[in-house]
């Protein structure tokens, strides 16, 4: 059994390895009439721009996927560099009819994306003339040796019930070398899908014939990450059905996290899009989707006729009243822990790291701080952004609409939520953005510790303190301290992932939906302890 | 201001010093020469295992002590000097106190076998048990078996342990059958076949004899009583019961019998001396109770009410209704009230059981046969409510009742399968009645009792 596993591991880093190897593949050049063809499709005015290009594309030589982004990049610096010195020089010479005019020429849009954009057209070679053998060496392998791996732990870990021996003496699970490696491929991964998608483009050719299967068009390095995303919580979902065999609430849980990935984030948006449909999340809430309500957005739901306008009022209702409805009767948990997509990869493939998250009281003042401080801040950039779409101006009070917007996209959207929420799973644990960033769960907590029939109670005097339930608690939550006092959780970041409950060895907690009376519980001595003499009245059988 | 003293870190005596700063502000100092801060010994097992490290097992963060102005005392305590209320430690530095807590606990039993103290020979009780285990047992291959002598809750954790690591376990048991002191034949057999099932070599009526030595004072062997059967081994566990841990009060002028003796109130033969935990010993039993126990909850209860009693609230000690539970491997086991082994029941004392027919799930109800009064439950597998419980038997309610209104009490994850049904169908079968399961309230719940 134990060779199988290693089999596996062995399978599955050559898989990651290849994935990762294809990277470098691959040549990236234009013929002239390619090139030509794809000026006129896009309508570069700049003649400077379609100059650099040909010198930069139009060649005999192969070109990587790196000299090709840094040849395009260099091309569009060239080409703006020239344009906004005659902006300049016509500015000081006040001629403002030829300064207007030399606008048109500048190439707009963040220069790795112009790349990628070229790239996906000027890119040939193994990887994508063999798309579905690729897939199979990279995907293929990766997901055969991940279930080797898994697969075996329904005999390794034996009898059903809560196996988390060895966690604190792995490496991996440990914060040890492995774990920091993790992190610094997660990271990196982030990184340059988020702010250098042309180096990956390769990885889209992979690709390429499942997406246009599902949505009619090339893939993109979103469809990438979709795809990749679900076939890790797919696989980790594995993990998690051997895991907690024994526990229906957790295999429950763990469907409905795969199923709303699966079909609702990913499956339906693609098939939408086909259609000639905006695609979207139906389960996506404001404000995680943060940008619901950019003029981009706005505006492509208002052109998209029924479907756009049902989908517009969908998405306001879900917030304003779906969500706090659902969280009254059930915890935030129907949204953390069985529906969210953050939430499913943090369920999924964040379980072995979930030990991670800090106990410590400073980290739960940090964690008020900066999640409703994030809240905060979503809302005040939505207020600015529809303020400016429909008044058409630019700002309001001083706060630019384009740069709050960018600002949170990069910080929270991108920085927050992907780099650090993802890439440090292994030394932070899985919850690092759902417990210190999401602004949807800040207003979800607040609606759960305050208006909820939500709670974890503890079961009377029956607590021993061992701290299962603080360590393995994702959210960092000493449940412990509760417990121990015979204190029912109320907590706003608990998002009911019911591992607390599992883990417990003395069946303590449980997760219940009850009523509001009697949610807190404060007590001064726990059960067990009569301080009613009247108590041993009734205990005649105690003197037979 | 009064000084409190507390001898021990574990649950008895934290308990009693959170309490006491909880209700005056008193000073106090808690000594312990284990561990510096309070952990949770229960946890134990869990380090070996690698669930959780050391630092998870401590309630409470290291600032915890300073802000809530409890000193902390690293030390051993050799002597009690009652007249002067002094205590002097074995370097030789003193301490004085105004109202002294004994809360030292307890150690493994020794009956007198031959090699008992040899290295390699551990209980499984404080933190320095621990460190010797990572020493002579850190895997299998430095020791090739363990020996676990005596069946009860600390020897079941002790193999579970060792078996986290592979390490071949051969487990001695005095009794016939697993815990069948304590456990009706129904459970005690279940959890034989469950051992059995984590491939732990359990011996069953089976006493040692004596350990051997090797040239190096390690263990080598032990021979078994019956057999005169030789088993190598490296490591021997030894968890055959506790003993209260007071061997430094001798010549304190404190009465002590096998613990420090104690009145309701707590307070020891000495003025301003109390002693609560593993290590206190009730002049009486109360109830149904031992005089000593050795039980976690028991501890923490005691260090409540003294807490009170030392802050000018006199309050007996004054446990409610027994309760208690403990994990066998996979097995939770928990109970409320009194259920007492076919050999310690007595005569008016009769069970209604119900077992899974394939997983390892039963209760076993004990009842007055008379009266048809609820006397206790025995759950194994199935997660119960300790207030409806605790409520029930205050209420001095009927089986019948119980068994109506059993799915109140449940208190399994959501979505488990729930067993009332079947239980209540064998009670009626056997008992010639027609009781129906009502449907959980939460009316009921959480009406008070």
């Amino acid at each position: 059994m134990k060779a199988i596993k290693y089999i596996g591991l062995v399978i599955f880093l050559t898989g990651l390895t290849l994935f990762t190897a294809t990277i470098f593949t691959g040549n990236f050049t234009f013929t002239q009439q390619e090139l030509d063809t794809f000026v006129k499709e896009k309508g570069y005015k700049s003649e400077i721009f379609v100059k650099e290009l040909e010198k930069a594309l139009v060649t005999q030589e192969d070109v990587n996927i790196f000299e090709f982004s840094k040849r395009v990049r260099n091309a569009v610096a060239i080409n703006n560099l020239y344009y906004n010195d005659l902006i300049a020089k016509y500015n000081a010479e006040k001629n403002w009819e030829k300064k207007g005019a030399q606008y048109q020429y500048k190439i707009n849009g963040k220069p790795h994306s112009i790349s990628f954009e070229i790239a996906k057209k000027a890119g040939s070679g193994f990887v994508k003339e063999n798309a579905g053998l690729v897939w199979f060496l990279t995907f293929g392998l990766g997901i055969i040796g991940a279930l080797l791996f898994i697969l075996p732990n329904i005999i390794l870990l034996g009898k059903p019930g809560i196996k988390n021996d060895h966690i604190y003496q792995q490496s991996a699970t440990n914060r040890g070398f492995i774990a920091w490696l993790v992190l610094i491929y997660l990271v990196a991964f982030y990184l340059v899908l988020y702010f250098m998608a042309d180096y990956v483009v390769n990885w889209t050719f992979i690709l390429d014939p499942i997406s246009k299967a599902l949505n009619g068009g090339a893939a993109s390095q979103w469809f990438v990450y979709g795809f990749l995303y679900c076939t890790i919580m797919l696989t980790m979902g594995v993990r998690m059905y051997i895991k907690y065999r024994h526990n229906k609430y957790q295999i429950i849980r763990t469907t409905s996290v795969l199923f709303f990935q699966i079909v609702f984030a990913f499956l339906i948006p693609e098939i939408m899009t086909s259609l000639n449909m905006p695609g979207y999340d139906f389960k996506n809430a404001f404000p995680l989707d943060y940008d619901f309500f950019f003029e981009w957005n706005l505006k492509s739901l208002t052109e998209s006729g029924g479907i756009g306008i049902f989908i517009l009022v969908w998405g306001i209702v879900l917030t304003l009243i779906i969500v706090p409805v659902m969280v009254y009767f059930f915890g935030k948990r129907w949204y953390c822990s069985w529906v969210c997509g953050c939430g499913g990869l943090a369920e999924t493939l964040g379980d072995p790291y979930r030990q991670h998250s800090n106990k410590s009281l400073n980290a739960w003042k940090l964690e008020r701080w900066l999640i409703h401080s994030v809240l905060v801040f979503s809302l005040v950039m939505t207020l600015v952004t529809l303020y400016c779409y429909f008044s058409g101006t630019s700002s309001f009070l001083g706060i630019k609409s384009q740069w709050i917007k960018d600002t949170y996209s990069f910080l929270i959207g991108a920085w927050f939520a992907g780099v650090i929420g993802t890439g440090f799973y292994p030394i932070f644990g899985n919850r690092v953005w759902c417990r210190f960033g999401c602004p949807l769960a800040a207003y979800l907590g607040l609606v759960q510790r305050f208006k909820s029939r939500f709670r974890i109670t503890t079961n009377g005097g029956q607590c021993i303190s061992c701290g299962n339930c603080s360590t393995y608690c994702e959210q960092g939550i000493d449940v412990r301290a509760y417990a121990q006092k015979g204190e029912n959780i109320v907590r706003s970041s608990c998002v009911g992932c019911g591992i607390c409950s599992a883990v417990c060895p003395r069946g303590v907690l449980k997760l219940e939906n009850g009523p509001e009376e009697g949610r807190i519980n404060p007590t001064e001595i726990l059960l067990g302890n009569d301080v009613d003499l009247m108590e041993l009245v009734n205990k005649k059988y105690l003197n037979l | 201001m009064e000084h409190i003293v507390i001898i021990g870190n574990g649950i008895s005596g934290v308990t009693a010093a959170r309490h006491i700063r909880k209700n005056s502000d008193k000073q106090i100092t808690i000594v312990s020469a284990e561990t510096k801060y309070f952990f949770s010994r229960t946890a134990l097992m869990y380090i070996y295992m690698g669930h959780m490290k050391f630092e998870q097992t401590q309630p409470y963060e290291n600032w915890f002590w300073d802000k809530n102005n409890i000193n902390l005392k690293e030390g051993y305590v050799a002597q009690v000097n009652t007249d002067d209320k002094l205590l002097t430690f074995k370097d030789n530095s003193t301490i004085s106190y105004d109202k002294l807590i004994i809360a030292t606990g307890s150690k493994p039993n020794k009956f007198g076998w031959l090699g008992q103290d040899l290295k390699g020979v551990l209980g499984m009780y404080h933190k320095q048990d621990l460190e010797n285990l990572e020493i002579y047992a850190p895997n299998k291959e430095v020791c090739k078996r363990a020996v676990i002598v005596g069946g009860g809750l600390i020897g079941i954790e002790l193999a579970e342990m060792l078996r986290s690591r592979d390490i071949p376990v051969t487990f001695l048991v005095r009794e016939s059958s697993f815990w069948n002191g304590v456990l009706p034949a129904q459970e005690s057999e279940m959890i034989n076949k469950h051992i059995l099932e984590h491939h732990i070599d359990l011996r069953l009526s089976t006493n040692l004899k004596e350990i051997k030595s090797d040239e190096n004072g390690n263990v080598k062997s032990i021979v078994i009583e019956e057999t005169g059967e030789e088993i190598p081994c490296n490591v021997v566990g030894l968890t055959a019961g506790v003993t209260p841990n007071i061997d430094f009060l001798e010549g304190s002028g404190i009465e002590t019998k096998k613990g420090v003796l104690v009145n309701r109130l707590l307070e020891t033969s000495k003025k301003d001396v109390y002693a609560i935990g593993d290590c206190a010993e009730q002049h009486e039993a109360i109830g149904l109770r031992r005089n000593i126990e050795a039980v976690w909850y028991t501890g923490r209860m005691m260090g409540e009410a003294l807490a009170q009693t030392i802050c000018g609230k006199p309050r007996e000690y004054n446990p409610g209704h027994w309760f208690n539970s403990a994990k066998f491997l996979d097995i939770e086991y928990q109970t409320y009230g009194w259920v007492f082994s076919e050999r310690n029941k007595k005569e008016n004392e009769a069970y209604f059981q119900w077992k899974h027919p394939k997983q390892n799930i039963c209760i076993t109800i004990s009842y007055d046969a008379k009266t048809q009064q609820f006397l206790g439950i025995n759950t194994f597998g199935i997660r119960m409510r300790h207030e409806i419980f605790d409520r029930w038997l205050t209420e001095n309610q009927s089986i019948q009742h119980v068994l109506k209104y059993l799915k109140d009490a449940n208190f399994d994850p959501e979505f488990y399968s729930l067993y009332e049904k079947e239980i209540v169908a064998k009670f009626n079968l056997e008992n010639n009645i027609q009781l129906k399961v009502q449907p959980k309230s939460w009316k009921r719940i959480f009406s008070k009792a």
